[in-house]
């Protein structure tokens, strides 16, 4: 992975001793904390429900075994033992005390980790496809141009104070695995007819109070052009957004507005003065960030049936099926470590298992780790002759449960728990469908599906893009979920429907049984939840859903760590 | 109204300030309002309401400014940019960042050089940002003390992406470092 050299870090020593004093400045009174605020959010730490919430930045989801080994540190030093990992592929802790929030920089300093622009009205940490670098579909590592960026936007001076926070996602693959429609700007990888590299640009994605799919404005930005390009589009982001309003002012409503091809020309008006200036990519930049993400020291292996000797245990055969993911290199795998074990908040790890996850991953895969944006963690380089030995050390520590891409592999965002925004809770909405639907042959039998589900409207769980989504809202103080279907991410990317009025808590997990229940009797060989959903349309599932009243079952709703 | 200060930060020092501020009450016009005699950066629509009349006086005296709303475009006045002692961009709000692209565009597109002043809700921590898109000149917020202010200016030495002081980024600068100079293992 990408080491820092002198200059990194000389910028990240240098921005710690900025925030230090910007924070004893405002202990001092010397700051007022509305003149603080923008500061420390540019630092990735938020007011929350019940203390300060410190985000930190994984850049593109990768990890090393010392920088895992430092979460769990700062878990078990500054916080309450756990942290949780998020859609954007960082880590948050949440229950920080501002004043030390600078030894907890020092100390992320030391692993070449910080917590810039995690939040904020600037550009945020850029995300990628958990499996940058071994998937088989891949056209490019994506990975060297998310740090060519990561660097770029650090600290732009221009884009600091944007009408909005502004998410980039970079995809190298043939299948879109890091969910490119719904970022301000979503690249995707192309080669042109000479085998060139260039970028298709999609601007205007996002979700939120007004989701909206992203436009394709260039179909081929040669790489050379990657920063400049990105630079004439947050431009005309940052003279033309909406700023009267703050739920108008991502660009999504900007593209919307003016339409794609409007925005394309401005984008392109601003683009003719830097094509071929300073900030164009030379091969030579390229190639020194590349090198670090080299393949790996790989054995030559043969590709192996890894059940082999294995063969009664069911048990092993369903994570092979589940967790276990295809690598480019014969005889490797890629594993997902589940952090959607039953009664866990998703995405949530302890500090012994983040210890744990990094001997793992110094053990089986080169001592790095990955973040997904489902909120697990991945093992990409794994010897399949390992597998079974893994896999029975992983289950020790709860996180082999063999429930990726199905029903109880939730997205959740913090929600009530923590969240100061929240319109109702997601954890205990989470954890009462986890119980319900715990049995491990019906989650098969149903087989691929994404139950997202979002405190409120920000939509920080992807409820839109969930199969099934679920959503928080407040009706006369109490709280209240809305359910939508057919939202997807990926190359069919698709915005869900919203099938009729919301439920109570308690009637959650039942709605999800008679959601189950029509696709159960609709499906055709093969058919997804979510095709079904898109192939028929709400109708059916709603005429179920609202046919009979639904009794509460379960009781959910209880704080988790509060 | 007229906003005279008596200090502005000038490069990297506090200087002594003679330049006021005019900015249009409620019901005054850019095409009727008066404007005083001295030194004085006025709207960018009086300066287009009123322009030979304030040119012919820049002409004579070598001292009219104009500032720029966050809403209007660099290009607004570019074929006038000889004409003015010093332009200012107005900061309402120190969260409303669009004065750094218009900051940027004079500077690097149209190839102003003269003074580039901020005013407004100026304060110490947005001063390095400033300087980069090519500010010289700060009115930082009179209940602030302005000598503290200074230090904005200095806290990072080194940056990545280039900007208008600093045209060629960090890639092109210096020779980066490499696998070759690392010892660790990569992980
Ligand atoms: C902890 C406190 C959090 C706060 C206060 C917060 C706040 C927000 C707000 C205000 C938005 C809407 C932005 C807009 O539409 O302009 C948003 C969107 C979002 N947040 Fe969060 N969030 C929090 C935590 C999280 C977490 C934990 C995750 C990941 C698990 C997350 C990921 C996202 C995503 C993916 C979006 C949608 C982006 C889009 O609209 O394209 N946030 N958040
Ligand atoms: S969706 Fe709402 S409740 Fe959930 S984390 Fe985001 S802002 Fe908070």
């Amino acid at each position: 992975m990408y080491r820092y050299d002198q200059y990194d870090h000389l910028i990240v020593r240098e921005r710690i001793a900025q925030y230090r004093d910007q924070v004893q400045r405002r202990l001092n009174d010397e700051l007022t904390e509305e003149e603080f605020l923008p500061l420390r959010l540019q630092n990735g730490l938020y007011m929350q429900r019940h203390a300060y919430m410190l985000r930190i930045a994984v850049p593109y989801g990768l990890l090393s075994t010392a920088q895992m080994r430092t979460f769990a540190h700062i878990a078990r030093t500054y916080d309450r033992d756990y942290g949780h990992f998020t859609t954007r592929q960082n880590i948050q802790f949440n229950w920080i005390e501002l004043e030390r929030t600078p030894d907890i920089l020092s100390d992320l300093a030391a692993v070449e980790m910080h917590a810039i622009q995690t939040s904020g009205n600037c550009i945020r940490n850029i995300t990628t496809d958990e499996y940058a670098g071994v998937a088989a579909d891949e056209i490019i590592d994506p990975r060297p141009y998310a740090e060519i960026l990561r660097q770029w936007s650090t600290f732009h001076p221009e884009f600091i104070a944007l009408p909005r926070k502004f998410k980039i996602a970079v995809n190298g693959a043939v299948e879109d695995r890091a969910a490119i429609a719904m970022h301000d700007i979503g690249l995707t990888a192309v080669r042109g007819a000479d085998g060139e590299v260039g970028f298709k640009f999609m601007v205007g994605g996002g979700l939120g109070r007004t989701p909206i799919l992203g436009s394709v404005i260039n179909d081929f930005v040669p790489w050379q052009d990657l920063l400049t390009y990105t630079e004439a589009v947050m431009r005309v982001y940052n003279q033309f957004g909406r700023r009267d309003n703050k739920y108008k002012a991502r660009i999504k409503i900007l593209v919307k507005a003016v339409g794609a091809e409007e925005f394309a020309r401005m984008v392109e008006a601003e683009f003719a003065d830097l094509k071929g200036g300073p900030e164009t990519l030379t091969r030579e930049e390229v190639e020194r960030v590349a090198v670090w993400f080299n393949p790996k020291p790989y054995a030559t292996l043969a590709a192996i049936d890894p059940r082999a000797g294995h063969a009664d245990d069911k048990a092993f055969a369903n994570w092979l099926m589940r967790n276990v993911k295809p690598h480019k290199v014969p005889g490797y795998a890629a594993v997902v470590l589940s952090l959607k074990k039953t009664g866990v908040p998703p995405g949530d790890a302890t500090s012994a298992q983040m210890d744990f996850v990094a001997d793992l991953a110094d053990r089986y895969s080169f001592g790095e780790l990955r973040v997904t944006h489902e909120q697990n963690l991945v093992l990409a380089d794994v010897e399949q002759s390992k597998l079974y030995e893994l896999w029975t050390q992983a289950k020790a520590q709860g996180l082999a449960t063999p429930n990726i891409g199905l029903l109880t592999d939730i997205i959740a965002c913090p929600g009530g728990d923590y969240c100061a925004l929240a319109n109702a809770k997601s954890i205990p909405i989470a954890a009462a469908i986890a119980k319900r639907f715990d049995d491990l042959d019906y989650q098969h039998d149903i087989g691929e599906i994404e139950l997202n589900i979002s405190g409120c409207i920000n939509a920080c769980g992807h409820h839109h893009v969930g199969h099934i989504g679920v959503l928080g809202v407040d009706k006369d103080g109490s709280e209240w979920y809305q359910v939508s279907l057919g939202g997807a991410q990926g190359n069919q990317a698709a915005i869900g429907k919203i099938i009729g009025p919301s439920f109570s808590a308690p009637q959650m997990p039942e709605v999800v049984q008679r959601l189950l229940d029509v696709y159960v009797r609709e499906r055709v060989e093969g058919e997804r939840f979510v095709d079904v959903a898109q192939r028929l349309g709400i109708a059916p599932f709603k005429e179920h859903v609202y046919a009979t009243p639904i009794v509460a079952q379960e009781t959910a709703g209880e704080d988790h760590h509060a | 109204m007229l906003d005279t200060r008596k200090q502005i930060i000038k490069g990297r020092s506090v200087v002594d300030d003679d330049w006021s501020v005019l900015k249009l009450d409620e019901g005054q016009a850019p095409d009727t309002v008066a404007v005083p005699d001295g030194k004085v950066i006025v709207p960018v629509p009086v300066w287009l309401a009123q322009r030979d009349a304030l040119a012919a006086r820049a002409g004579q005296h070598g001292r009219i400014g104009i500032w720029f709303a966050p809403d209007e475009l660099a290009t607004a006045v570019q074929d006038d940019l000889g004409q003015f002692a010093v332009i200012a961009i107005d900061f309402p709000k120190f969260t409303d960042g669009r004065g750094y692209s218009i900051a940027f565009n004079l500077r690097r597109r149209l190839h102003y050089k003269g003074e580039l002043r901020a005013i407004g809700d100026v304060l110490r921590d947005q001063l390095f940002q400033m300087q980069r898109c090519g500010f010289d000149a700060y009115a930082t917020r009179p209940d602030r003390n302005i000598h503290d202010a200074v230090k904005g200016l200095s806290v990072f030495s080194e940056t990545y992406q280039a900007s208008v002081d600093q045209p060629q980024p960090l890639f092109r600068r210096q020779a980066r470092g490499t696998e070759a100079e690392h010892t660790g293992s990569g992980a």
